[in-house]
């Protein structure tokens, strides 16, 4: 059984605690599929998103090896929760006369952004769960798509909950 | 105040070490270390040289082991740090305390592959509890202080302090803190009362219990509280590997060893409970067999210091977070005697018609030296062993009296951890007779410390069961691979007599049974110096009872199988 798993990390904002954390993962066989880091302004901490999919019960183990590590102050798997998520995605498409009708119906449709138009190219920006960016991408004609860039997820805790 | 009245990094750093208590530190010397080294010379911490940093590590363990104490190991950059690799793992798999300090190729040299740079911080993380390179001079008096809590306490572990060279030089303008700043490491508070009662109520429900007790009751100081549980309940006990002296072996309630190579008796009364309490056990391979049978219709109890070792082989019907020893003090008045006569009658008749047996009809057997051994040190002495046969066998019949004088490397399995974790223990309780008994094999990979302890004339009695092979694999390969040796004859071995007369210590020999009572008592009797005692056994004794690695207790072999064994399913 594989499952995709969300899960915030709340770190020390220091030299070596990805590397603590990639290993937890890796010495398992276990793919990090999306990561963002980033520092909290004002302390010494940062914040992390990661996904990754597997056994749950493995998942489980790891996040609790996780906890051990002495720079990370907090984890916690959202998965299943109703968490805000959040991913963007940045894509370079080709365009010309005969795709240039299709792909400006998808922009509207999925209300993406035009960041840059030049010459034979055009940047987009889309927001939103990582679904609704994901089936951008796919709406698009993949002949067109040149270039893709995802955040990868940004996830907080609904209410007082911490995240 | 002028530069030059504050200490630098190093004497920062040894000072560090002074408030901490530190007796000894085990190390040898190199470039990059020369500064803390230099710090050493007017410091009361006794520096033991070693003549490898593996040794280094595995006195630091065998000291921490034997005293409750953080051992203490410095070792240069480079090789000199990658050579305590071996010994972080022992001590990660085995949760002891120790702290390893490193020498660093100076911070501008820092991955450019300067001369005896490694990447000590990037080489270990996977085998320590935490670590630091450190990059300002000013952080190392907290650096220390926070190493030595982090290795202490909740689940002990080593941490090691890579520490360049430069900023061993600086002057250190910073103090000790007084109080420490770890959000990310909370310890954890007193066991949860409704989960002690929870575990009270199942263990009371029960009519055949069994309590398997792990390394984390010896580290927690539980044994005196388990041995009062398990009389008032009148219920056996059993331990694994590294339990052993938590509660005292002989109790007419402990059924000895459990697991792979545990007693028939303890591991029937495992097979047969219904209900298992592990208290600081992890549930290890050696000890389940395969998973989906183990006790497969008993309840299951487990007391841990660690939440990441709940649910993580064995699916249980009670946690209890928490030290062993607050735990089981907890469990005390919560419970009442059980009605366990037909249990215990079960257990006796188990002891009874499945003895530990050998014979010396083809041979010395290597476990009449160790029976006669227990005879002479009466599970007083802190016996320290390698990895293999002898382990096993010294495991089976050196009873353990007491908390800590069983020293071992269980989890990492270490070969080479026998003689320098006996030095260690040695030097942290010098009163105390400390035997190692050792194998032929892995003696020879840290024999050169036979240097560090007569020069520091310490009374050790190194024990080597010398059967001319690396005897469990050879084991195996005789009962799961049709009797092709492969790469275990040990030809070519030294006299170790001869050997030991070269370190100008004393060297003994038995070769026969009629030997064997004579030359271990003539060797506890040397105290100005360590002697070396080359046991010569049969060559091919095996070690039963057996659970093939990965099978069901129920397939445990007792003695020479009689029908051809399949090959184990288990990975070692």
């Amino acid at each position: 059984m594989k499952d995709s798993h969300t899960i915030s990390l709340l770190v020390a904002d220091k030299p070596g605690v990805l590397v603590r954390i990639a290993l937890t993962f890796a010495r398992r066989g276990f793919n990090i599929d999306g990561l963002v880091v980033s520092r909290i302004p004002g302390s010494d901490l940062s914040r992390m998103t990661l996904t990754s999919s597997g056994d749950p019960t493995r998942l489980e183990q790891i996040v609790r090896q996780l906890s051990k590590l002495i720079d990370v102050v907090r984890v916690i798997d959202h998965t299943g929760d109703s968490s805000i998520q959040l991913e963007t995605g940045l894509v370079k498409i080709s365009l010309d006369e005969s795709n240039r009708e299709t792909i400006f119906a998808t922009i509207r449709e999925y209300r993406a952004e035009v960041m840059d138009e030049s010459v034979g190219a055009l940047i987009l920006s889309i927001h939103g769960s990582t679904e609704r960016v994901h089936s951008f991408v796919q709406a698009i004609p993949q002949s067109a798509v040149r270039e893709v860039v995802f955040s990868g997820k940004l996830l907080v805790a609904r209410g007082t909950e911490p995240t | 105040m002028t530069q030059t009245q504050h200490p630098s990094g190093a004497k920062a750093l040894i000072q560090g070490l002074e408030r901490e208590g530190v007796t000894h530190i085990f190390g040898l010397p190199g470039g990059a270390a020369i500064p803390i080294f230099d710090a050493l010379v007017e410091s009361p911490i006794k520096l033991v040289l070693v003549r490898h940093e593996q040794g280094a590590t595995h006195m630091a363990d065998g000291y921490a082991r034997a005293s409750g104490r953080p051992g203490v190991v410095v070792a240069t950059s480079g090789p000199g740090a990658t050579n305590t690799v071996s010994g972080l793992l022992t001590a990660h798999m085995d949760s002891v305390p120790i702290v390893v300090l490193t020498g660093q190729v100076i911070v501008g040299a820092l991955g450019t592959d300067g001369f005896q740079e490694a990447d000590v911080t990037g080489i270990t993380y996977p085998v320590v509890k935490h670590s630091y390179l450190v990059k300002d001079t000013n952080d190392i008096p907290r650096v220390v202080r926070e190493a030595f809590h982090i290795a202490t306490t909740g689940r002990p572990g080593p941490v090691l302090i890579d520490l360049p060279k430069d900023i061993a030089s600086k002057p250190c303008t910073s103090q000790i803190p007084e109080t420490l700043n770890l959000p990310g490491y909370v310890l954890i508070g007193p066991p949860d009362p409704k989960k002690i009662k929870a575990a009270a109520d199942l263990i009371m429900a029960s009519r055949r219990p069994v309590f398997y007790v792990g390394h984390g009751a010896v580290i927690s100081g539980a044994g005196e509280a388990i041995r009062a549980l398990a009389e008032k309940l009148q219920a056996p006990v059993v331990n694994t590997l590294l339990g052993k002296g938590a509660v005292d072996e002989t109790h007419p309630l402990h059924l000895g060893m459990l697991g792979m190579h545990g007693t028939a008796y303890a591991n029937s009364a495992v097979m047969n409970c219904d209900l298992i309490v592990s208290i600081g056990a992890r549930w290890d391979d050696r000890i389940t067999g395969k998973v989906d049978e183990f006790c497969s219709n008993a309840k299951k109890i487990h007391i841990d210091v660690d939440v990441a070792e709940f649910d993580k082989v064995i699916r249980t019907d009670v946690c209890v977070l928490g030290d062993a020893r607050a735990v089981v003090e907890g469990l005390l008045p919560l419970v009442g005697r059980l009605d366990t006569k037909d249990w215990l009658a079960q257990c006796a008749s188990w002891r009874e018609k499945y003895p530990l047996t050998y014979s010396n009809d083809k041979g010395l057997a290597s476990q009449y030296v160790l029976d006669r051994l227990n005879h002479l040190t009466r599970g007083e002495a802190i016996i320290t062993t390698d990895v293999g046969q002898h382990q096993m066998w010294a495991a089976q019949f050196c009873l353990t009296k007491h908390n800590r004088r069983w020293i071992s490397s269980g989890g990492a399995g270490t070969m080479g951890y026998g003689l320098p974790s006996a030095i260690g223990a040695q030097l942290a309780c010098p009163d105390r007779a400390v035997w190692a008994v050792v194998g032929d094999g892995g003696f020879q990979m840290t024999l050169c410390e036979l240097a560090t302890a007569a020069n520091l004339k310490l009374p050790i009695k190194v024990l080597i069961i010398n059967n001319h092979y690396l005897g469990m694999v050879r084991q195996w390969q005789e009962l799961f691979f049709d009797n092709r040796y492969s790469g275990v004859d040990l030809e070519g071995n030294p006299d170790f007599v001869k050997l030991a007369e070269a370190y100008g210590i004393r060297g003994l020999r038995i070769n026969s049974v009629a030997d064997v009572d004579r030359v271990l008592e003539e060797a506890a009797g040397i105290h100005d110096g360590p002697c070396v005692i080359d046991a010569e056994v049969a060559k091919e004794g095996n070690v039963y009872p057996m659970i093939p690695a990965g099978a069901p207790l129920s397939r445990m072999l007792i003695g020479p199988p009689t029908v051809k064994l399949e090959k184990p399913t288990g990975s070692t």
